[in-house]
């Protein structure tokens, strides 16, 4: 995009990965403390001919939060809380401040946010530029219908907007991958919640007929489900799993002891892998034998167990940069989602990655209720299956490429925030609102000042020559 | 953009004829490869390696001329190849030439030829398109050098020597270039069965080019900064470092 030539010197940049720690490419990075440093940013980028991006926590597995050559504003010091209405627990906060951040100011007050991804260190730009999803989808959607405002600097300005207020542009920001400019203010609705526990039921499945079969059943009584399937396991044990449901538990759920202070929330400051090991932890014995232990250990079935809020939602959390443990070359996750109708799919993608020994050493199953009206947005009715898989084996391309085949074909679609080498054909074969999507973007943002390695991957029709 | 996988959607091949170039953009085909620019000397390769490409469905394919001597063709070359590519995600160097190694039959000339064929040329090519790659903040390298620079032999020292000062170029552009995105990845194989070595006796370990592509590719999925075909040279030659000249002289080929 920068004219040939150019003299200006320039600035020191980062080589930045998503979460999967593959690839990388080089930007500068722009810290920003206020959203009233934002516009400023964009203003430059676009007289200096540099495309721009908004970055939050990183937590995107793939190339999504990466502009290579261009310039990432970093949104994590614009972290604030602002405004926390007591009576109907609308918030408003900054676009950088985290889950975590925001967790920790309102379970205290009764509140618990409408929709939370695995993990709590994400920023509330990212969660809504990928319009997240939660074990609560089948009742309460993604995070875009539970969202009252945004206030977003795009290519033509500063804008607020809203269900209600420029929807378009709205659901367009929604979804939309920080391809239609940088969410600065985030307002959502938070839940109301009498404690800080769960009331969690777990079960064991023997295969994956029997896990679809007891999460349908257990999603009609439950507001949280997910099922964590052993990804190595074939055969007549193909998707065996352990099913986990919960409710936040009310006062009469807890304990006299708990109930003393019924609303505390501290997640533990966690454990860290230090370095990235030379080779990668999570080879296939590691695997299997964790599977093994954690099947065997998990309860046929049990009931009213309470746990606590990081326990329940963000197990992963408790041990810091665990991303690391893949070694030097990293990992992906390959998350799709198929119409109910195309649920073989999830068994033939098991398989698949079995037969290509890929070790899929994490695999989550879970049903989702009715999609967003986000164009971009990932889910619809049907089963999501998230794998991570190490990278640096010869099959992973060509498997998950087959892979990508069958899902499209059963009219489902793979989820761009853990996305890093999805095809473009297949692209827009499974997000069919993208035309719908586009025009938005194009009127609003026609120089495309804002582009991703991911969107420069995917939407190869958008790029022009010269144009970087 | 390359994948997270390392694979690249637009490539640019400096000796666009090359049999292992053609071998690697094959597979490359089979994966996510949308765009080629086949850079060459050597018309009638460069076009027959074209209509491959294109007859495996790759979308856009253009012939450009590189040629390793006209040093100040090389920016030119680099703005013919962003003509057809919006950006390099994969540099392949598989320029060179054998030649000679026999005292009677080289003339001054003909080392310096050599040595431009095979190293000053593909590096200043290599330098040229490593400043866009760096400015565009991502794509690899990959440069064919060869075991034979790694200790050089009497039986193709001219060769030899002239891979060993592309591979140490290379190895300080990689560093050079970290940082930037851009990343440099050395290839070394051994004896290649193609037309450049045909009539050339065959060394142990020889190799054809489909076996170097493949290698290649995984190299590409590991971010391998040194691809060695086959695998085993790269003992052999660490080895070969505490042979003794006297011994390594004699060495046949
Ligand atoms: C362990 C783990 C578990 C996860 N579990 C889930 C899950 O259960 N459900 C789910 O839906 N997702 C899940 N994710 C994915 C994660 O929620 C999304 O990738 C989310 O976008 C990450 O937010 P971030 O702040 O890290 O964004 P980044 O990774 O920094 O960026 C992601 C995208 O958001 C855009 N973006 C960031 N900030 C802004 C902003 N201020 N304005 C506009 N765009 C912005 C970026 O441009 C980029 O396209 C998980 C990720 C991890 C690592």
């Amino acid at each position: 995009m920068r004219a040939s030539g150019d003299a200006r010197p320039v600035p020191p940049r980062r080589v930045l990965t998503g979460f999967g720690r593959a690839g990388g490419t080089a930007a500068v990075l722009r810290p920003v403390r206020s959203p009233d440093e934002v516009a400023p940013l964009v203003e430059e980028a676009r007289s200096e001919g540099r495309h721009l991006l908004p970055r939050g926590l990183g937590r995107a597995y793939g190339d999504a939060a990466q502009c290579a050559g261009g310039v990432l504003v970093d949104t994590r010091p614009m972290d604030r809380v602002l405004e926390i209405d007591p009576d109907s627990g609308v918030v408003r906060v900054e676009a950088g401040c985290s889950v975590d951040t925001l967790l920790r100011a309102v379970v205290p007050r009764g509140w618990f946010v409408p929709v939370t991804p695995g993990t709590r260190h994400v920023s509330l730009g990212g969660a809504v530029a990928a319009d997240v999803h939660g074990k609560n989808h089948h009742r309460d959607g993604s995070i875009g219908s539970h969202l009252r405002e945004l206030e977003l600097v795009g290519a033509s300005g500063v804008t607020r907007l809203g269900p209600g207020r420029d929807a378009e542009r709205f659901w367009a920001t929604v979804g939309g991958m920080g391809l239609t400019g940088i969410v600065t203010e985030v307002c959502l609705a938070l839940r109301r919640i009498e404690t800080s526990r769960l009331v969690v039921t777990t079960e064991r499945a023997r295969d994956l007929e029997e896990c679809m079969a007891r999460l349908s059943d257990l999603d009609a009584q439950h507001r949280y489900s997910v099922a964590w399937v052993d990804g190595i396991s074939g055969g007549s044990r193909l998707g065996r799993s352990v099913i986990t449901a919960g409710d936040h538990a009310s006062l009469d759920d807890l304990d006299a002891s708990d109930r003393s202070d019924p609303l505390s929330y501290d997640p533990r400051v966690p454990l860290a892998v230090p370095v990235t090991p030379p080779v990668g932890l999570v080879g296939r014995t590691t695997v299997r034998a964790l599977n093994e232990v954690w099947y065997a250990k998990a309860p046929r079935r049990r009931v009213g167990e309470i746990q606590t809020i990081a326990q329940f939602f963000h197990p992963l959390d408790s041990v810091r940069d665990w991303n690391r443990a893949y070694g030097p070359h990293g990992f992906t996750q390959y998350q799709f989602v198929v119409p109910s109708s195309g649920s073989e799919v999830v068994r033939r993608a098991l398989e698949l990655l079995q037969r290509a020994r890929l070790t899929p050493s994490l695999c989550v199953l879970k049903s989702f209720g009715a999609a967003s009206l986000a164009p971009l947005s990932f889910p619809m009715p049907g089963w999501t299956l998230a794998a991570d898989i190490p990278v640096g084996g010869h099959a992973i391309g060509p498997v998950l490429d087959e892979i990508d085949g069958l899902v499209a074909a059963a009219g489902g679609r793979v989820y761009l925030a853990k996305d890093g080498r999805l095809r473009p054909e297949l692209f827009a074969a499974m997000y069919p609102r993208l035309a719908e999507w586009r025009a938005v973007r194009d009127r609003d943002d026609p120089g495309r000042l804002f582009v991703s390695d991911l969107w420069r991957r995917l939407a190869v029709q958008d790029r022009e020559r010269s144009d970087w | 953009m390359n994948d997270v996988t390392g694979m690249p959607e637009s490539v640019v091949v400096l000796g666009g004829g090359s049999e292992i170039a053609r071998a690697l953009l094959v597979r490359l085909a089979g994966r996510r490869l949308r765009a080629v620019v086949l850079a060459g000397r050597d018309e009638t390769a460069l076009a027959a390696a074209a209509r491959e490409l294109e007859s495996l469905g790759v979308p856009t394919v253009a012939t450009t001329r590189f040629e390793a001597s006209d040093v100040s063709d090389h920016e030119d070359l680099v703005r013919r190849a962003l003509d057809t590519v919006a950006s390099v995600d994969l540099l392949l160097v598989a320029a060179g030439a054998l030649g000679s190694a026999e005292l009677e039959a080289l003339s001054p000339e003909a080392v310096a030829r050599l040595v431009e064929a095979n190293f000053t040329g593909p590096a200043a090519a290599m330098l040229a398109f490593a400043r866009v790659m760096a400015d565009h903040g991502h794509g690899r390298i990959v440069v064919l050098s060869s075991v034979a620079g790694v200790r050089v032999r009497r039986s193709n020292f001219v060769y030899g020597a002239a891979k060993a000062g592309l591979d140490g170029f290379s190895q300080g552009l990689g560093d050079a270039l970290e940082g930037t995105g851009v990343r440099v990845t050395i290839v070394r194989p051994g004896f290649v069965r193609t037309r450049m070595t045909a009539g050339v006796p065959e060394a142990p370990l020889a190799t054809g080019p489909e076996e170097v592509a493949d290698a290649i590719v995984r190299g590409l999925e590991r971010d391998a900064e040194v691809v060695w075909v086959p695998a085993v040279f790269r003992v052999l030659l660490a080895l070969a470092s505490h042979v003794p000249r006297a011994l390594w002289r004699r060495i046949p080929s």
